[in-house]
């Protein structure tokens, strides 16, 4: 006679064990899928960022991830993708934390040329008000876009602010905590580039971690 | 057999509605509802793990001991659930994203253990593969049902987002009214939506009852 407890010990982990069979194969069938997926979204979900900016090969390639403190805007790892023409670095794309949003911090998409105009901005992450805040979303106003062609000189650092506070900027119907703080976090990448931009296009790009 | 099949479904989709009766699984019917296409999404994903989950628990039901029935129940949904996540973010990555978190948590779905430990642990295969089918149904259908009432309420819209299913172009669905009234897509409004979905079923069922009595 096997006692209960042994049964029940055996039976427990024959069922673990076709359970974990199934996962495994389940993996193993859809891990290439999944990982073409993230690339393929990663790679589209960057595009926008860049306007009509010409390049060559894969922009996820060129990723650099930088740790801080890296005197880019937030205290998060910023990464940065840049864009080449041929070996003429074109672009960058900065993927940065916004401090100070009305509920937490924004995680921003920035893209500069080589000249130190803005691409595109677009928000990758947030939790503001549905309704108000999130305007900042390309998907629901025009409001990134205004950003579009925009450099340090145009308007100078100081008038990169809202309207209300003196600068050229329009904010949003009802949000004000939200676009301030979206705008300075461009400002400040937009800093960051202009004082490193040799060293950030030149750099190679950090290994993906696996 | 088939008179059978029509009475399981008859209890899931309606009589015993795991959402609108057994208000069982309310968090992911409350969180995901805020469109059709997510109500469609976590209906058909919770559809296909609570009846692999009740085929599973009931073929392997002789084997099962009464002490360790339940970390065999967490060990059969676990695993279902994460082969649903990763065919989910495989083939409808869009929709994987849109749902995020909903799809792992529905481990968490108590309407999963909760046939498992009521019916296809007392019950043959077939018949639990029907329960399954028609409380899953009946589940999905109340997600769909919500989600299709708060997305036009809020939104203004009907079955906007069809690509994240089906894959390819954004696709605007049909816009009714372009804006909404934006409390129904935040959270107290899928409060107000189930309170009103119950009411509706409550009243039909009181209006049948007196009918069948006279």
């Amino acid at each position: 006679m096997i006692p209960r407890t042994a049964k029940s010990g055996v039976t427990l982990a024959a069922i673990a064990a076709v359970c974990a069979t199934l996962v495994a194969a389940t993996h193993r069938l859809t891990t290439d899928r999944i990982a073409a997926n993230e690339q393929a979204w990663l790679e589209q979900s960057l595009l926008p960022a860049l306007g009509d900016i010409d390049y060559d090969g894969s922009i996820t390639e060129s990723r650099l991830e930088l740790e801080p403190p890296h005197g880019l805007p937030g205290n998060d790892p910023a990464i940065v993708y840049r864009a080449y023409s041929g070996s003429t670095p074109v672009a960058a794309l900065f993927a940065v934390t916004a401090p100070g949003g009305y509920a937490g911090p924004i995680r921003i998409l920035v893209g500069v040329d080589a000249g130190g105009a803005v691409t595109g901005v677009r928000i990758l992450e947030h939790r503001e008000t549905p309704g108000l805040g999130d305007g900042i979303e390309s998907t629901r106003s025009a409001w990134v876009h205004q950003f579009d062609g925009r450099s340090l000189g145009n308007p100078p650092a100081g008038a990169w602010q809202l309207r209300v506070d003196g600068g050229e900027f329009d904010q949003l119907t009802g949000a004000s905590v939200t676009p301030r703080a979206v705008i300075k976090a461009i400002r400040d990448t937009l800093l960051y580039f202009d004082a490193h931009q040799a060293e950030i296009l030149d750099m190679p790009a950090t290994a993906e971690p696996e | 057999m088939a008179g059978h099949f029509i009475e399981r479904m008859q209890t899931g989709l309606w009589r015993e509605n795991p959402g609108l009766v057994q208000l069982l699984g309310l968090c992911p019917l409350l969180a995901v509802t805020s469109s059709f296409v997510n109500g469609l999404g976590l209906g058909i994903a919770t559809l296909l793990v609570l009846t692999c989950s009740n085929v599973l628990v009931s073929a392997t039901r002789r084997w099962i001991l009464a002490e360790i029935r339940v970390p065999i129940y967490v060990l059969i949904i676990a695993s279902l659930v994460t082969c649903t996540e990763l065919i989910f973010k495989a083939w409808f990555p869009a929709l994987d994203r849109s749902l995020g978190i909903f799809i792992p948590l529905i481990v968490t779905n108590c309407a999963i253990v909760a046939r498992a430990e009521l019916f296809a642990s007392r019950n043959g295969i077939v018949a639990s593969l029907f329960d399954g089918l028609g409380m899953g149904a009946g589940f999905a259908l109340l997600l769909m049902v919500i989600g299709f009432f708060r997305e036009l309420i809020g939104k203004g819209s009907v079955f906007a987002e069809f690509d994240k299913l089906v894959g390819g172009d954004p696709l605007a669905g049909m816009v009714l009214v372009d804006g909404g009234w934006l409390l129904a897509v935040l959270p107290p409004g899928a409060f107000f939506s189930l309170a009103l979905a119950v009411a509706l079923k409550n009243y039909l069922d009181g209006r049948r009852k007196p009918a069948r009595q006279t």
